[in-house]
């Protein structure tokens, strides 16, 4: 079947209140970044739906996959339109929609009507049995079935008459652009493209810094993780990733301090240097992809010793999340087979054999005074070298 | 400065090569197969590449295939051999140290059912003849030996394992077909098929300054074999598909030249292999793999991980390869340099060196003090 129309459902922006307008605002930009490569679209908004328009070819395939990856929309309605409101025309459209959606197949239906003006001559009810009345008659194997049928055909009669029987699942969620900016510490690895996608879902703009320590590291580490990027900015919108040179610091650590503290004398590091950028670049919290025990540096008291350095929030949405539940997301929203390609990061490669796995801050502390005299010097050309690419959907 | 040291992984496509490529491209742009004017000048093309190849092998033109490469060639060698022989028998013997594209299709096979023996090589890669001639047997269909290692550039002593097949298919009446990987060793040394006795022989376009996707497989003719691929039966039957022009005659023209400037080649390279050599073993720590190839040197640097020390030499604009940029895909540790015996903590601490005739005596010595400059701090930071 050949749709010319959508309609467009969302859950909790109806809710905000006098907020609400801004919020439909923000969601119909996100859907048109999302799907202006893909051909001309009208789009507009009435009682607490989205209608989107097709006004030249497109692929519906193309459409409804990347409609599935705006955060904000839940449901998805392929529509047909009848600007005709007379019962009718609404006969006519309902026995012709069924038709060439489902042919005379068996199946069970149930007729949905819904009047937004209540002054329309028939009742919903009256409509329903009507309406069902004629299908049954035109199509000799369909059966209703109030209670649990297989199509729900749905007509909603307002300024024009909507058709429809399917909702497609959208991603949930609040539209981007709504609940300010985070600062993602994106490494390699599975978890933290998982936590960025997940913050996003929740109307977060996403920034992302990476610790690159090269020659230890390799420049496919860093298209790894521009790539991992690039595609959770196909969810978020384009993601501006700031690419610190932590080579030096690393190596300053390496030399000066316990090597079974490495990590974590090293993550504290990387917080404290996502905070500055993230403030410089008005976000108001960052993101990371920890899970309760997942490494050594993940222990509680591990995390215990490396939030410590924070003064801003640090959103941490895989923290409750077993592997194999951060795996599943990660395959759902394509970054898996990224995240999995076999180039060490600059966590993986100064590893000492045995970490601490219950570090004490204030050990951690006096282990780090070790640095005083270049740690400041080093920090400050780390942030100054920062390399920034933005990462968008092609 | 910029140096590439990684030739054995692929070579830059000279201009000789590109442009009868363009010629290929821009004018002649026919299928060899179409009986019009443009045909007949693409076939012309194909034609004149096999004689550029055939006369440099002393080979009949009929007894070259164009196929997309030295991957392509070992398979269609292997398994095309195995499967028009499988009444002789199902026996095949190879070595531990030959490349992914001819030990892949033998596990192949073995799948298939054949029976596999990988006969030993010696701390230097070379394979034993005398424990070789005890591994024929009435089954036995094909050796597939290589011309020359790809890691360390062991040349193996193909006219020995010729010899020993041919006295051995006299005594017995046996039938046992010779494989020869010679992707490394074409265009790099004289090698004469018919003349050593080897039944089909492997090569590659890109490693000699053609193109990638050029690759072509020599097969005697008396040499029963079925095709891989099937189709409207270019190249006698052996390799359809619509021959690809551009790279064929890139690979022939590529061909021509490599032997026409052989001797000044080698000792261009040799040079240059020596001087790195000898440069890199005055650091402490360092351990020449190398064999007698004269395009490959494999160095082991104690301390060091050689993925480290790769990048941290490519930031000095030096291109190399950690053990051979074909297994990096996937970085096991190296069959090879296993095979050779190289002790544990030096088989993640290899990188291979590999030559052209445009690298110079300056490029090694530029190497050799990088090297220099880098071990003693990246072996501060090794991994304790």
């Amino acid at each position: 079947m050949n749709y010319k129309a959508f309609m467009i459902k969302y859950a909790e922006i109806g809710t905000k209140g006098k907020n609400r307008y801004k919020f439909e605002d923000v969601l119909i930009s996100r859907i048109k970044e999302h799907i202006e490569p893909y051909g001309e679209f009208a789009i507009r908004k009435d009682y607490g739906r989205i209608y989107l328009e097709t006004k030249s070819d497109y692929d519906y395939d193309d459409v409804i996959n990347e409609l599935k990856k705006v955060f904000g929309i839940i449901g998805i309605c392929p529509i047909v339109v009848e600007e005709n409101t007379d019962f009718e025309a609404i006969k006519a459209k309902s026995i012709e929609y069924m038709g060439q959606r489902y042919g005379n197949q068996s199946l069970s239906f149930k007729v949905y009507a819904r009047r937004s003006d209540k002054s329309y001559p028939m009742q919903s009810m009256e409509i329903n049995s009507e309406i069902g009345h004629y299908l049954l008659e035109e199509y000799s194997n369909y059966r209703v079935d109030v209670h649990t049928p297989e199509v729900l055909l749905t007509i909603e009669i307002r300024d024009n008459v909507y058709i429809y029987s399917e909702i497609i699942r959208g991603a949930g969620g609040l539209p981007v652009g709504t609940n300010g900016k985070a600062m993602l510490l994106l490494s390699g690895g599975i978890d933290s493209p998982v936590a960025g996608y997940m913050i996003s879902k929740r109307g977060v703009e996403l920034e992302a810094v990476y610790f690159n320590a090269p020659p230890y590291t390799s420049e496919r580490a860093k298209q790894k993780v521009i790539d991992l990027a690039r595609i959770v900015s196909g969810y978020s919108g384009k993601i501006k990733l700031h690419i610190v040179n932590f080579t030096d610091i690393q190596l300053a650590i390496y030399e000066k301090c316990p090597h079974d503290e490495l990590t974590i004398i090293m993550r504290r590091y990387m917080m404290k240097i996502a905070q500055h950028l993230a403030k410089e670049n008005d976000c108001q919290a960052l993101i990371t992809g920890e899970s309760i025990g997942q490494v050594a540096s993940q222990t509680m008291q591990s995390l215990y010793c490396t939030n410590e350095v924070c003064d801003m929030p640090v959103f941490r949405p895989c923290i409750g999340m077993d592997k194999q539940d951060i795996i599943d997301i990660s395959e759902k929203i394509d970054t898996y087979e990224t995240s999995i390609l076999p180039y060490e990061d600059c966590c993986t490669i100064f590893v000492a054999k045995h970490p601490v796995t219950k570090p004490r801050l204030d050990i951690i502390k006096r282990s780090e005074e070790k640095l005083t005299d270049v740690i400041d010097e080093l920090m400050k050309t780390a942030i100054d070298t920062v390399e920034v690419v933005i990462a968008q959907k092609e | 400065m910029e140096v590439y040291f990684d030739n054995a992984a692929t070579t830059k496509i000279i201009p000789e090569v590109r442009d009868i490529m363009l010629e290929t491209i821009d004018e002649e742009y026919g299928n060899p197969s179409s009986m019009h004017i443009k045909g007949v000048g693409a076939e012309r093309y194909v034609k004149n590449a096999k004689d550029q190849i055939s006369k440099q092998l002393k080979c009949d033109s009929k007894e070259i295939t164009f196929t997309s490469g030295g991957t392509e060639s070992n398979n269609l060698a292997l398994i095309g051999m195995a499967r028009a022989n499988c009444r002789a028998g199902k026996h095949i013997i190879t070595t531990p140290i030959e490349h992914a594209s001819v030990y892949n299709p033998i596990l192949f096979l073995q799948d298939e059912g054949y029976d596999i023996t990988f006969t030993p090589v010696n701390e230097k890669g070379i394979v034993d003849i005398e424990q070789l001639k005890k591994q024929f047997t009435n089954e036995t269909i094909i050796v597939s030996v290589m011309a020359v290692n790809n890691e360390i550039g062991a040349i193996e002593p193909i006219q020995e394992v010729a010899d020993a097949i041919k006295e051995y298919n006299k005594e017995n009446g046996t039938n046992i077909l010779f494989h020869v990987d010679a992707v490394q060793a074409f265009g790099k040394c004289v090698i004469y098929p018919k003349r050593i006795g080897i039944d089909a022989m492997s090569m590659s376009g890109h490693k000699i300054h053609g193109p990638k996707g050029s690759g072509a497989l020599f097969v005697d003719s008396k040499v029963k074999i079925k095709p891989i691929i099937y189709g409207g039966g270019q190249e006698k039957g052996l390799r359809s598909g619509t021959e690809n022009t551009a790279a064929i005659a890139g690979m022939g023209k590529a061909c021509e030249i490599m032997y026409k400037r052989l001797d000044d080649n080698i000792a261009s390279m040799q040079k240059v292999k020596e001087r790195l050599i000898n440069g890199a073993l005055e650091i402490e720590g360092v351990t020449d793999n190398s064999g007698e190839a004269p395009h490959i040197a494999s160095l082991s640097f104690e301390g060091v991980r050689s993925e480290v020390l790769l990048h941290a030499l490519e930031d000095k604009g030096i291109c190399v390869s950690a053990g051979s940029a074909c297994s990096s895909n996937h970085p096991a540790i190296s069959g090879v340099l296993k095979s050779i015996g190289l002790k544990k903590e030096l088989l993640e601490s290899t990188l291979r060196f590999s030559f052209c005739e445009y690298n110079t005596i300056e490029e090694a010595d530029y190497v050799v003090e990088a090297l220099k400059e880098l071990l003693p701090m990246l072996r501060k930071y090794t991994r304790r």
